[in-house]
């Protein structure tokens, strides 16, 4: 029955397509945006704009929310069923471009030579995703903190370094005007803490896993650079400046409300606390002996592998890389723009621009997390070892544990084809 | 027995026909996989063909070895001592880790550790995570079991009478059960809030200041009896009507008959309730033995495993590798040690619990 039902579909699918000149071939698109009303209203935007424009292609969008997205492509994907156009989480697309869901790129290179570099998704040397626009962290605090505190203020030039940031966390406890010196965000579970976090640790001289084999985390995770890390990292709760356990309410008005001295916090936040407070600060990362960095790549688009259209697909993502559509996105969510000159058209990422200070950060600060397909499971790896150190385990077992466990997932998947 | 199915029983057969389909399709199938899956390295995303790797999947997560350390000794063979004169030991860390005289310890870890004679004795787990889950699914199920059924035995006799207004508290005992448990996880985790949560603020408040708040999700020591505690709250409502069942089908000559003779309230309860609850009773613990075992929304709502592993369970575990960490033979690995633990325990209970000739 099912059977007969295809073949006359496919019948009638190819009978329609080439039944008139004019028929425009469907591609289908899949984005993570559902629930979000401005974020929607974009996405249909570019598409019924390069829906008119040209006569080949026709795109049709299905959304889903951005807790289920990811969980979709995986079961999409087990049962043959992806659209043309996806989006990917900037350090999932290794991931799926290995497990063969995605395929290269094929987009004119000019046309993103002056993109952020984390927007860009090269794996094994091919562009397999491009993002409209990036997200990155900043240390939120405001100028009165400072002045009260005595504290200089960093510069992109001159970040603090750990001495100098310690001695700012030291003062606003002991200030007494804060419940806790710094607000790291802890009650942001899930991915938060390798993106927010691993920066630290590569500052630091660690890393999560070797980027010069990608085959071990040995003595990265778990060498003397990690090491001071995690016995830093644990330091920060044992001392009483951040909470290892954090309400989720802290961390959404916390800061705005006085509770907290400084924030550890993206973009994304930002336009909330400019809100709250006229003299808000957003400082760069400090510098913890290895250079200062911040986490980097967010949503990107790609062409699923199974595409029958990727030449058409290609066309759309081109389409979509416009300056407008970027500073659209910008305005409409407070996303960093992925180029210089559509920043300029946005209202807070143009020079001079309440939070032109993000791009500047993701332009110079920001560092990919490892670009491997076992990233994925990296990621929850790190994750549970910060948050067991946090809450008082021993940070050699903890790291060693953490490293072996990913040694093993690497060894499992046959080294992730490296 | 087996005639007794097979027997002209076709209207059986046909009533039964479409659930035992979509139990076979839904829940044996996937579990035949499950097993045969085990024994692979299959993952949910992979390009690598799928081996078959035998017990190493088992061998990996139930893998435990002891350790007793030797103290440090120096050139001439003395036990080197600290300040207090203890011996002094080396680490596990680095006994275990890149020793190629004790190969077998490699990738181990601490899971406990005791001093039996003279030297400290470290039982080591491949698995500890897993390790720690088993045992917190075993804490639970051991409180949640009895505690749950005994107090929906005491709901159930405080219902069971003809008041008015009886059906108000039934509803009340009853609406958490119709709840679903992902929303009642959440609203328990604003309750059991560290700082502002309603809670703390009660014990407060009862105790004029002088209770210490508690971040009861946040702390190792605490987590684990605040899901307990939790989770007794939820389903209790569901076996009070159970147990209210049982209790409507004591025939009331029965308790006629004991009035007549001037028994006490407990000898009611002793003679003629409880002999007839014994099937419910059976029920009963069976049921909840089995959906303790299943422990799984709560901890992802409320904890995710943590503080430091205290609130690890073998299904959140099952479904973090499974899923979160895209290892499907391992996860499959659980379901099937799961199962190997359920049935076991459910065959000692009707053992224990069968009627005696």
């Amino acid at each position: 029955m099912s059977k007969l039902l295809f073949v006359t579909g496919v019948l009638l699918s190819t009978a329609l397509s080439s039944g008139g000149a004019l028929a425009q071939t469907t591609l289908t698109m899949w984005y993570h945006g559902a629930g979000n009303e401005v974020e929607q209203k974009l996405v249909n935007q570019i598409i019924s704009d390069f829906n008119t424009s040209q006569a080949d292609w026709k795109v049709e969008l299905q959304s889903f929310p951005q807790a289920a997205y990811n969980d979709s492509v995986v079961a999409g994907a087990l049962a043959g069923n992806l659209p043309d156009i996806l989006d990917v989480d900037g350090p999932v697309m290794p991931n799926w471009a290995w497990a063969g869901y995605m395929q290269p790129l094929k987009i004119d290179e000019t046309k993103i030579a002056s993109f952020l570099p984390g927007t860009k998704g090269v794996w094994n040397g091919q562009l397999y995703s491009i993002g409209l626009w990036d997200a990155a962290v900043s240390l939120v605090t405001r100028q009165s903190t400072l002045d009260a505190l005595g504290l200089r203020t960093p510069t992109l030039e001159q970040p603090w370094t750990k001495d100098e940031f310690m001695a700012a966390l030291d003062k606003a406890k002991a200030s007494g005007t804060f419940e806790y010196a710094l607000d790291l965000g802890t009650a942001w579970t899930g991915e938060w803490y390798p993106y927010a976090y691993s920066p630290l640790l590569q500052s630091f001289g660690g890393d999560i896993v070797d980027r010069s084999t990608y085959k071990t985390a040995e003595g990265k995770l778990n060498g003397d650079a990690a090491l001071a890390f995690g016995e830093w990292w644990q330091g920060l709760f044992t001392a009483g400046y951040a909470q290892a356990t954090q309400d989720p309410a802290d961390r959404d008005a916390g800061f705005n409300s006085g509770k907290y001295a400084f924030s550890w916090n993206g973009n994304w936040a930002a336009i909330g606390t400019l809100a709250a407070y006229d003299d808000v600060l957003f400082l760069p990362a400090p510098d913890f002996g290895n250079g200062p960095k911040i986490g980097a790549a967010s949503w990107q688009f790609g062409v699923s592998a199974k595409s029958a259209h990727p030449d058409g697909a290609a066309k759309f993502i081109e389409f979509a890389l416009q300056d407008k559509y970027l500073a659209a996105f910008s305005d409409g969510i407070g996303l960093i723009p992925a180029t210089a000159s559509a920043a300029a058209l946005t209202e807070n990422y143009k020079p001079g621009g309440k939070l032109a200070v993000f791009f500047d950060l993701s332009a110079k600060q920001a560092l990919l997390r490892p670009v491997t397909p076992g990233y994925v499971v990296e990621a929850k790896v790190f994750e549970k070892a910060l948050a067991d150190i946090a809450n008082g385990a021993s940070v050699a077992d903890t790291l060693d544990a953490a490293v072996d466990e990913i040694d093993a997932d690497i060894e499992k998947n046959g080294n992730y084809g490296f | 027995m087996a005639s007794k199915f097979t027997r002209s029983n076709r209207i059986g057969w046909l009533m039964a026909g479409p659930a035992a389909l979509l139990i076979a399709v839904f829940v044996v199938l996937p579990f035949i996989f499950a097993i045969g899956l085990s024994f692979t390295n299959q993952r949910l995303i992979s390009p690598n063909p799928t081996e078959f790797v035998g017990l190493a999947n088992y061998e990996q997560l139930l893998g435990i070895g002891m350790l007793t350390l030797e103290p440090e000794r120096d050139a001439s063979g003395a036990v080197l001592r600290d300040a207090d004169g203890a011996p002094k030991y080396p680490t596990l860390r680095s006994v275990t880790r890149n020793n190629p005289d004790l190969p077998q310890f490699a990738g181990m870890r601490e899971w406990f550790s005791f001093q039996l004679g003279e030297h400290p004795t470290y039982v080591l787990a491949r698995d500890v995570v897993f390790m720690k889950a088993i045992v917190n699914t075993f804490i639970f199920v051991l409180v949640v079991a009895p505690v749950q059924a005994g107090l929906a035995l005491v709901l159930a006799l405080l219902i069971n009478q003809r008041l008015r207004g009886i059906n108000l508290f039934r509803a009340i005992y009853f609406m958490p059960v119709v709840v679903s448990i992902v929303v009642v996880s959440l609203l328990w985790r604003f309750i059991y809030d560290g700082s502002s949560g309603l809670l703390n603020n009660l014990l407060g408040a009862l105790s004029f200041g002088a209770f210490p708040k508690i971040d009861w999700l946040g702390n190792p020591s605490t987590a684990l009896g605040a899901i307990i505690a939790m989770s007794i709250w939820q389903a209790v409502g569901f076996h009070m009507v159970i147990w209210l069942s049982g209790l409507q089908t004591i025939s009331p000559s029965l308790y006629e008959a004991a009035a007549i003779e001037g028994s006490s309230k407990w000898q009611v309860f002793r003679y003629v309730t409880w002999p007839g609850l014994r099937n419910t009773a059976v029920l009963i613990l069976i049921v909840i033995t089995m959906q303790a075992f299943a422990l799984f929304s709560q901890i992802d709502v409320m904890t995710g495993g943590g503080p430091l592993d205290s609130t690890q369970t073998i299904v959140f575990q099952a479904v973090e590798r499974g899923y979160g960490k895209q290892d499907i033979s391992g996860g499959s690995t659980i379901s099937v040690i799961l199962f190997v633990i359920v049935f076991s325990i459910s065959l000692i209970q009707r053992y224990l619990t069968r009627e005696k000739q």
